[in-house]
């Protein structure tokens, strides 16, 4: 990879410690992906909030970092493991609690907007067509490229992290050539949002860095973050297209029996001991949506809500939040379904979500089970 | 067999390969480097002071954190050969200083082999007997 005079010397510590890490990394994401230059990017969006899943060396690393560390561009953050107005209500440990301040505290201070929300794209104004991003968060970075029109590798935490640092990224793999040379067919008929997260985490086996998916006229918003939250989790594509695909590309169908085969490997339970709504985080237009479909019914168990904070406060203010609370919705911000801490196996076994994201982390990371339902069945099911 | 550096270096020590890709936040204990996941053919080994070959890494982009988190506890492989690039193993390796390359004819590297790896050497692989 060529690098720029300064680029060269921020690189041999010319610039100080932070520099150099921060261009080492780039170097080898570079190397890694045939870059040959670097280009300017205009946004970055990092993960690695959760002291849940970055621990002590996490927070270690950050926390020294911040000391002289300032980001170059407009930088976006993840959840991280809890909401902070809520916490005291949860058994949560002390430890975890001020390790997750110190994390918050590092970011804010590197001059990172503390969004705590793994869908910036629906919160924040989003940049011409062809804009160079840098999305660590993988349903962020799907939805970006194929709805947004933005360019974004699939980035890792560390890459997004040198990127808002340098304001810089290697130019490679989707930023330049995102053909693809896969296109799955959609052969379900009515497809809900479960079924199209299902078709994601496939897409995400079976597809390279981009995928074509044919047999679907238009996905609504609560569908197409379904499907951008499944495939960013199983595997490395970070785009796609709908319609046909190019005519030499392989083709593979994805019907019923497919479809089975994911639903058996992430649903494990036949019900749940609470509901979790929100992986990706609900939208305002998803929040008025569930406001609208709870009329007048009410949950029968827990179930907990997760929305960006700004989602929360104009909610508040229209009023939908009134009609949740009164469905015995618990709304939570800055955190989600995914790793946080709040859904504990010792005091729950198993949770029904329409999320296949939220399933598979649920399943693997908080060790709980998982019972996979539509909303539209969530609510027929488990309110009165 | 061909190779790409990517995190340079050189270390010495038994290899312990897989034909899975590893999903390091979601399968790999960040505190001991055993794998925890019981599908992987890993499945209860360490990777901690291994030479660890395997296709490439999957999953969440804070498998990176676990990489760099895993030098830091001291459970962290001794370097890393890659069939294929992924963001999240080079950035943990460029940042815990873990040697990384991408190699062609893995095939060649058998599980259990004691090698020295060295990625100034045009040969990058030395069997040990």
């Amino acid at each position: 990879m060529e690098l720029t005079k300064e680029e060269e010397s921020a690189l041999k510590g010319e610039h100080g410690e932070t520099m150099e890490t921060a261009y080492r990394i780039l170097v080898a994401i570079g190397e890694a992906t045939n870059a040959e230059k670097l280009v300017p990017i205009k946004w970055a969006h990092l993960s690695g909030v959760n002291y849940n899943t970055i621990g002590d060396a996490g927070e270690e690393f950050l926390s020294k970092l911040s000391q002289d560390a300032k980001v170059k561009v407009m930088t976006t953050l993840n959840p991280m493991g809890f909401d902070f107005d809520s916490v005291s209500k949860y058994n949560l440990d002390k430890n975890f609690i001020e390790k997750q301040q110190s994390i918050k505290q590092s970011y804010e201070k590197m001059g990172v907007i503390p969004s705590f929300s793994c869908i910036p794209y629906e919160i924040f104004d989003l940049p011409e067509k062809g804009t160079q991003v840098s999305f660590a968060e993988s349903n962020a970075a799907i939805y970006a490229n194929s709805i947004a029109h933005l360019k974004t590798n699939k980035e890792s935490a560390f890459s997004a992290l040198a990127s808002a640092l340098t304001g810089k990224t290697p130019y490679s793999d989707l930023r330049i050539n995102d053909s693809p040379n896969l296109t799955i067919n959609m052969k379900i008929d009515e497809p809900n949002e479960l079924a199209f997260g299902m078709l994601g985490y496939f897409a995400g086996k079976v597809a390279d860095n981009s995928v074509s998916i044919s047999g679907v006229s238009e996905v609504n918003k609560r569908s197409c973050k379904s499907l951008c939250g499944g495939m960013g989790t199983s595997g490395r594509c970070g785009k796609f297209f709908l319609g046909e695909g190019k005519e030499n590309a392989e083709k593979i169908d994805f019907g019923k029996k497919e479809m089975q085969s994911i639903y058996d490997e992430l649903n494990t339970s036949d019900h749940g001991d609470i509901i979790t709504l929100g992986s990706p985080q609900l939208g305002l237009e998803e929040i008025a949506d569930l406001s609208s479909m709870l009329k007048g019914r009410s949950f029968e168990k827990r179930c907990m809500v997760f929305c960006p904070r700004v989602v929360q406060e104009q909610a508040r203010k229209i009023g939908y939040t009134n009609e949740l609370e009164r469905a015995g919705c618990e709304i939570l911000s800055d955190c989600c379904t995914c790793l946080t801490p709040l859904v504990d196996k010792n005091e729950i076994d198993s949770v029904t979500t329409n999320s296949i994201k939220g399933a598979y982390y649920l399943k693997n990371s908080n060790g709980v089970d998982v019972n996979l339902k539509s909303l539209s069945q969530i609510i027929q099911d488990e309110t009165k | 067999m061909t190779f790409k550096v990517i995190v340079k270096g050189k270390a010495s020590g038994k290899i312990m390969k897989t034909g899975t890709p590893i999903n390091f936040l979601g399968a790999v204990d960040k505190k001991t480097g055993v794998i925890h996941d019981k599908k992987h053919d890993l499945a209860g080994r360490s990777i901690k002071d291994s030479i660890l070959v395997f296709p490439y890494g999957v999953g969440s982009s804070v498998g990176a954190y676990t990489i760099y988190s895993l030098k830091s506890n001291k459970s962290a492989p001794l370097a890393m050969v890659c069939a294929k690039a992924d963001l999240s193993v080079a950035s943990g390796c460029a940042l815990a200083n873990i040697p990384m390359v991408i190699a062609t004819e893995l095939d060649k590297l058998e599980d259990g082999k004691e090698v020295t790896l060295d990625t100034e050497s045009d040969k990058l692989i030395t069997f040990r007997e």
